[in-house]
């Protein structure tokens, strides 16, 4: 027996008096964590203590800074379905971990934190690294709780590990206090299977899903546009059966990306306002919408003044709170998209809507002409964002798992990487979190160990987690990262150049050389800004074995269009800075 | 020892102020028995009365938190004895029994309670005091099956004459201007 | 158009709940006209009784997102002819000017009030009743000075004759028994 067997196997001893930080290893493990992501401090000392007896069970990352432990945990979240662990002291060490936890809240990712606090009878003295987490942290957690005493933690994990998970999937919050941690329990887990008052999906509605599917035989020019409750759902056949079937072409929002294979014939694109040219126009041209596992957000949907107004809207989704909060529903699908899509797969007519499909295609050749063509092979010198994300897609045969931090780099990497596999492509969407893309794709890869992970930053949200570089080099993660420098906080400065009459108000950026900085963490890299140097570059990324940094120099003028600017209609998208002035 | 307490804030704001002040005593996991917002006797000034159930040091320390918020005008803590103080319940019970016996009946008399609405399948039964007369006639009730129960917060006034707020905020306007603002920070 | 609604929370548990009910309705910019934490008939069972003055669309999505807080039960949302309410008022008033005339014995006969205490300083008067008849008194008597005046919070009850939640949860409990939860996040195991 190994020895991470041996650990495994005394994690699973009920009915033995452990300490309170033990509990929660072993909770940890009982759930299935194989991988958490933390740092330590005053506060959560025991469980660190605790998690030594366990270390080659549950493998511990120590992250950089604690922001870097909670978008690990959820860029591994993202990739393999599974929940996101991560774990921090009380204080500052949970403040650190908000701006992870609101990321994840808003992009339903399935996370439990851990915080230390401290003993029971100094809350709310003001002692040495306090501060009201569960307060702090009401607002972006699913769900948040505070146990002060050894016997409630094994309920409480389990409870969080499902509510996590389960129904919309979301950040759970645990704040431990040390005298909890300390303290002594006979241990026995159970896990945690219902709620009372939780419903974390409905059962679907068989008249509601004839109405829907009177709708989509009937609908001429019907469109379906899907989020990321596709991925969630795990409902990438059925949607790919739906779609086959009755020939809807299909969009998808930032985070559905992926979910459909990029090669499909009916995948239309991405919408929003950096979405593709077809998709948004078409979005206010036909009769029946259906929109699964997405919430309408505004940067998809531009103004609602206008916003569909023509069509029939069929809204598959698992959150009763989503459906009419933003669009206006004519046939409500509550629950699972899974079992929802392959139902209506049933009952629905088979069909092509060639003509309909062929408008698509249309709208694409003009964006192709306009936008596409000089952002994939430039005639003009210098590097555009588009050619290298374009290049990295190809020379992986579109296998990689893509991730993104914030920015213009992001919007290009969204338009131009390829997919073959689902939850391939990590961003952080709702949030718009800088910083997030290099932490995550330590998750990423740690979850997809097999697979090449590659960060595309920019320069300037690089810069605000570089320091999660020691991870990376300690681990010996093969994380390929590529840096898509254009000297600018560029998206910034596009809205400032598109409507501030270009008063480039302190977005420019100095940045150290990243090759340096990596090189001093021990972790190889080069510089490319020729055009014929680029395949060579990403060639000799690929090949090195382990961690690579790619800095590529962008030209800075290489704004992100399409664009449907901020407060206008899906439908008067821009295609180029000239549209903008007009 | 512990025992209960009434606290009482005001403020001439209460959008947000309401999470301001419940975040303190759920961070020390202190309990609320009771919380009622309301009008005060003062324009455009309410007031917030908390029941709990604690020693004197931690309500005390629990006060100053409340009003060293920014928008707290004042608070003050009081026990039961020193206040007068008043709850409401509502009460409704299937009509049925009410008709058949005078049992129901003899029990409204009795707590002093009123009936707020008969109609063929249920009675409405109101009736104000504190919180042990409202759950007697509860619990006198139940036996002909309670159907739906609901008591308010409890809302407080003190002994004192007048409203304490009132002579507060004269003091604090004289205090204010004392310190004249001296503006130790801003030299600039 | 704006309205006054009832909506009415139960829930196991409440440490914390009032404040992730609350801040649903600030982060809205909703202004909450009145909020009664209290038990319900059913032992163990909390209930929050919030007034505001809103939308109904606006309402509708509020409860959703208070329902959807996973420690809620059920929220449900009513207008104030679908349910019977009443909130309690106390007035303190100088016994002085109870002793000169008339006038405050007659408010309080015609207004249906009762005096709770008397002392020889102040005099201590109760009411039960709508808002608006609360308000009125109160303007009654403040021709003489009110020193103190107090309003509970609104407690209300639906006209169904049953409490709706033991019929709802009785629903509840079939509807987990029919959804299999997957966990479907959680292929560890």
């Amino acid at each position: 027996m190994t020895t991470k067997e041996k650990e495994t196997k005394r994690s699973q001893q009920q009915d033995v008096e452990i300490t309170g930080s033990e509990a929660v290893i072993r909770s940890l493990i009982a759930e299935g964590a194989e991988v958490i992501f933390g740092y330590p401090g005053g506060a959560i000392m025991p469980v660190y203590d605790a998690l030594y007896d366990y270390r080659n069970a549950l493998r511990h990352i120590l992250t950089r800074h604690e922001q870097g432990a909670v978008h690990a945990a959820q860029g591994y979240a993202r990739v393999t379905g599974k929940v996101g662990v991560c774990i921090a002291t009380s204080g500052p060490g949970a403040t650190n971990l908000m701006t992870g936890i609101a990321d994840a809240q808003i992009d339903s990712t399935p996370l439990v934190c851990i915080t230390g606090q401290v003993t029971s009878g100094l809350l709310g003295t003001d002692a040495f690294q306090e501060s009201d987490v569960v307060g702090l942290s009401m607002p972006v957690t699913k769900w948040n709780f505070q146990i002060t005493t050894p016997e409630d933690i094994p309920e409480a994990i389990a409870k969080a590990f499902y509510i996590a998970a389960s129904g919309r999937p979301g950040p759970v919050l645990l704040d431990i206090t040390k005298d909890a941690q300390f303290g002594k329990l006979k241990y026995k887990y159970a896990k945690c299977h219902k709620i009372r008052s939780y419903v974390p999906e409905y059962p679907v509605n068989k008249e509601k899903l004839a109405e829907a599917a009177t709708l989509i035989n009937e609908a001429k020019k019907p469109f379906l546009i899907f989020g990321q409750g596709i991925m969630l759902g795990e409902a990438e056949r059925e949607l790919k059966g739906f779609i086959d079937k009755t020939g809807i072409p299909a969009a998808w929002t930032l985070l559905g990306l992926s979910a459909l294979n990029s090669d499909h014939p009916l995948n239309v694109g991405m919408l929003g306002m950096h979405g593709n040219y077809g998709p948004n126009i078409k979005t206010n041209e036909c009769d029946l919408l259906i929109a699964v596992g997405m919430r309408f957000d505004d940067r998809v949907t531009g103004t609602l003044k206008t916003y569909a107004k023509q069509a029939k809207i069929i809204h598959i989704e698992i959150d009763p709170a989503e459906i009419n909060k933003n669009v206006k529903t004519d046939v409500a699908l509550l629950g699972d998209a899974k079992k929802i899509l392959r139902l209506l797969t049933h009952i629905v007519s088979p069909n092509k809507h060639k003509e309909w499909v062929k408008e698509f295609k249309q709208a694409h050749a003009i964006e192709d002409k306009k936008v596409i063509q000089s952002d994939l092979y430039p005639k003009k010198p210098g590097l555009t964002m588009g050619e290298v994300v374009r290049r990295v897609s190809e020379y992986t045969k579109n296998k990689a798992v893509i991730v993104s931090d914030v920015g213009q780099h992001q919007m290009a990497t969204a338009r131009y990487s390829k997919f073959t596999q689902p939850r391939s492509h990590i961003t952080s969407g709702g949030l718009g979190t800088m910083g997030y893309g290099l932490p995550a794709a330590i998750g990423a890869k740690l979850g997809e160990p097999n697979r090449e992970v590659v960060v595309f930053a920019g320069d300037g949200g690089f810069q605000m987690t570089i320091q999660e570089l020691g991870t990376i080099a300690q681990e010996k993660l093969g994380v390929k990262m590529v840096i898509l420098n254009n000297h600018f906080l560029g998206m910034v400065r596009q809205w400032q150049e598109l409507f501030f009459e270009k008063r480039y108000s302190f977005t420019e950026i100095l940045s150290p050389d990243f090759v340096k900085v990596a090189d001093a963490y021990g972790i190889p890299g080069n510089h490319v800004s020729d055009r014929d140097k680029l395949d060579d570059a990403i060639k000799v990324m690929f090949e090195t074995e382990g961690p690579y940094l790619l800095e590529v120099n962008i030209e800075k003028d290489d704004n992100v269009f399409p664009m449907v600017p901020a407060g206008a209609s899906v439908s008067d998208i821009l295609l180029s800075p000239e549209d903008a002035t007009k | 020892m512990k025992q209960e307490y009434i606290i009482s804030a005001y403020s001439e704001n209460h959008i947000g102020l309401l999470n301001r002040i419940t975040i303190i005593f759920t961070r020390r996991k202190v309990n609320i028995e009771s919380l009622t917002v309301s009008e005060s006797a003062l324009k455009g000034i309410s007031k917030f009365t908390i029941v709990v159930n604690e020693t004197k040091d931690k309500v005390s320390n629990i006060v100053k938190q409340i009003d060293k918020q920014i928008e707290v005008l004042k608070a003050f803590y009081h026990t039961n004895e020193e206040m007068i103080f008043q709850e409401i319940a509502l009460y409704k019970v299937p009509t049925a029994p009410l008709m058949e016996s005078d049992q129901i009946e003899k029990l409204i008399r009795k707590h002093n309670a009123r009936i707020l609405e008969i109609t063929p399948e249920y009675t409405v039964i109101e009736k104000t005091g504190h919180k042990e007369e409202t759950q007697e006639l509860f619990n006198g009730l139940n036996p002909f099956g309670v159907l739906q129960f609901i008591r308010s917060g409890r809302i407080a006034i003190t002994r004192s004459p007048i409203e304490k707020l009132s002579e507060f905020l004269k003091e604090r306007d004289a205090l204010l201007a004392k310190i004249e603002s001296k503006g130790k920070i801003s030299k600039v | 158009m704006k309205k006054e609604f009832i909506i009415t929370t139960y829930s196991e548990n409440h440490i914390g709940l009032t404040n992730r009910i609350t801040i649903i309705l600030t982060r809205r910019q909703v202004n909450i006209e009145s909020l009664t934490g209290s038990e319900s008939a059913l032992p163990g069972i909390h209930k929050i009784t919030i007034v505001i003055n809103e939308e109904e669309e606006k309402v509708k999505n509020i409860v959703k997102q208070i329902d959807k807080i996973v420690d809620v039960l059920k929220a449900f949302y009513h207008t104030n002819e679908e349910m019977i309410y009443q909130e309690i008022a106390l007035y303190k008033v100088l016994t002085k000017s109870l002793m000169e005339s008339d006038e405050i014995e007659k408010l309080i006969r015609s207004h249906n009030a009762r005096i709770l205490e008397i002392t020889p300083e102040y005099t201590v008067i109760e009411k039960t009743g709508h808002k608006e008849e609360t308000q009125e008194l109160f303007q009654g008597l403040n021709k003489f000075g009110v020193l103190q005046f107090i309003r509970s919070g609104r407690i209300a009850l639906t006209r169904s004759p049953i409490e709706k939640l033991s019929e709802f949860l009785k629903e509840r409990d079939e509807l987990l028994e029919k959804v299999e939860t997957r966990s479907k996040l959680r292929k560890a195991n």
